[in-house]
């Protein structure tokens, strides 16, 4: 594992899965959702569809003792999340605290509220990277996901970010709607100054899957989608393109999170800490609170964090699958939404019992287009 | 192999978007960047502490040698800084 002296290595690489550990290897990065309040309605949101009010969440001196946990932990990475943390006014604190720890931050946002006073103020307190999302590559298509009028702020949140000279990436939800005008969001994100761009591909969950069908692409989108994207790093280095597979049509599930409470904590608004931000639909999970528990405790002691490390968990063909240290039988989230129950084999691998629940709806997709329903409070019920 | 005539002007600085930090729990330095962090081994940390725009590569190399005066250093270091920048995080 040790690499020649003097050679740069990719950390991601150099984790291993150890069969449930009884110290697990120190997560990376934390996902610090500040609020769930947000300007936006896109209707896959990877908020729950109980939404944390704001009278609940956690505050400053909360999350700078959460930060400084992390640091002690091993994360050197915090994003910087919602909701939108614009809408936090102490989100300044909240950074500076994050950096005085000695994390790395990206700000996670919609864009919308980031003025160039804004982002000094930020920068100041040591925020390293920004990172805004968009909904489509024109302004009625990124209007209609988003619920609202928003395209025109985040144009202008891509020059205050340019301006200031920080790192600029920029995060595109991808789906039946959007997936054909792929070649025209990445020359927006390269027209808009972005280094690099996210796209990725809905994964369904919570809002997401109530709203599959309307969101579901067909498996020609996604083939036309993968020849866009090659064709782009063939012929340009900047912006750097990141794919986010898709899962329903691969036949192979996907490492989620590199495997439960392997790299990563989330921490919900209100405290709630998860191995993932879907997480909190496994309804048996039980998890932790940082309000009561130190986040040692929470990453390797409690059993929210440690149902579903190593192997011994696992059931069905992940029992003597050669993969099964590679994709972790893949996402225990989705393995919870699609067959209500979470040890079950990723209903997305070909070997699944429970393969049909994401054959049918994929064999269906490019049907009759369904009513978005956006995320607000109350929406889904 | 000495460097190229070409950097021999060259004052490598760490981009903007990179952190050079060592991380105390496991005991490595570590270049931070937006959602990447990558462990450096050896004195991969040490050459980079050295790239703060003001020094050159020759004068980086013979600074390192006072610490190290057996080590190819000549050969190694140019190589790296290349590796380096060749990733976009040495300007």
């Amino acid at each position: 594992m040790t690499p020649p002296p003097g050679t740069p290595d990719d950390a991601t690489a150099a984790t291993s899965s150890a069969p449930a550990p009884s110290a697990p290897p120190a997560p990376w990065a934390l996902l610090a959702e500040v609020t769930h309040a947000c300007p936006l309605h896109c209707p896959y949101c990877s908020n729950p569809l109980q939404l944390v009010r704001t009278s609940a969440e956690l505050n400053t001196a909360e999350w700078a003792r959460v930060f400084g946990e992390a640091a002690d932990l091993g994360v050197v990475q915090a994003h910087i999340s919602g909701g939108e943390p614009l809408l936090r006014r102490d989100l300044t604190d909240i950074i500076a605290a994050a950096h005085r720890a000695g994390i790395y931050t990206q700000l996670v946002t919609s864009g919308l509220g980031l003025t160039p006073e804004r982002l000094d103020e930020l920068a100041a307190a040591g925020l390293n990277s920004v990172q805004i999302s968009l909904q489509d590559a024109r302004r009625p298509g990124s209007d209609l996901i988003a619920g609202r009028e928003s395209y025109t702020a985040k144009q202008q949140a891509a020059r205050v970010i340019r301006a200031a000279g920080l790192p600029f990436g920029l995060n595109v939800v991808l789906h039946r709607r959007n997936l054909d005008n792929l070649q025209q969001i990445i020359e927006v994100g390269a027209h808009w100054g972005a280094d690099r761009i996210e796209l990725a591909n809905t994964q369904f969950y919570g809002w997401a899957l109530h709203n599959r069908a309307a969101l579901l692409p067909t498996r020609d989108q996604l083939d036309h989608a993968k020849t866009t994207v090659a064709a782009w790093r063939q012929q340009h280095s900047t912006p750097e393109l990141v794919w986010v597979m898709p899962d329903y049509y691969e036949g192979v599930p996907k490492p989620c999170m590199g495997g439960w409470g392997a790299r990563s904590i989330t921490v919900a608004p209100d405290g709630t800490a998860l191995p993932c931000p879907a997480a909190y639909a496994i309804t048996d999970l039980a998890p932790p609170n940082v309000r009561d528990r130190p986040l040692s405790w929470i990453w390797e002691d409690s059993p929210a964090f440690n149902a579903y490390r190593g192997t011994a968990w696992m059931t069905g063909p992940c029992n003597d699958c050669p993969r099964r240290d590679i994709d972790h039988g893949g996402c225990r989230c989705q393995a919870h939404a699609l067959t209500g129950d979470p040890t079950r084999t990723d209903p997305a691998c070909s070997l699944s019992p429970d393969h049909h629940l994401v054959r049918a709806p994929a064999a269906a997709a490019g049907g009759p287009v369904p009513d978005l329903v956006y995320r607000r409070p109350g929406a889904a019920r | 192999m000495p460097a190229e005539p070409a950097d021999a002007s060259w004052r490598p600085v760490l981009d903007r978007s990179i952190v050079l930090r060592y991380d105390r729990v496991r005991g490595t330095d570590l270049l931070l960047m937006p959602e990447r962090a990558v462990r450096l081994s050896g004195a991969g940390g040490r050459i980079l502490r050295l790239c703060d725009g003001t020094r050159t590569v020759p004068a980086i190399v013979a600074e390192l040698a006072e610490t190290f005066p057996d080590a190819p250093l000549d050969a190694e270091v140019p190589a790296f800084l290349d590796r380096v920048r060749t990733q976009g995080w040495l300007r």
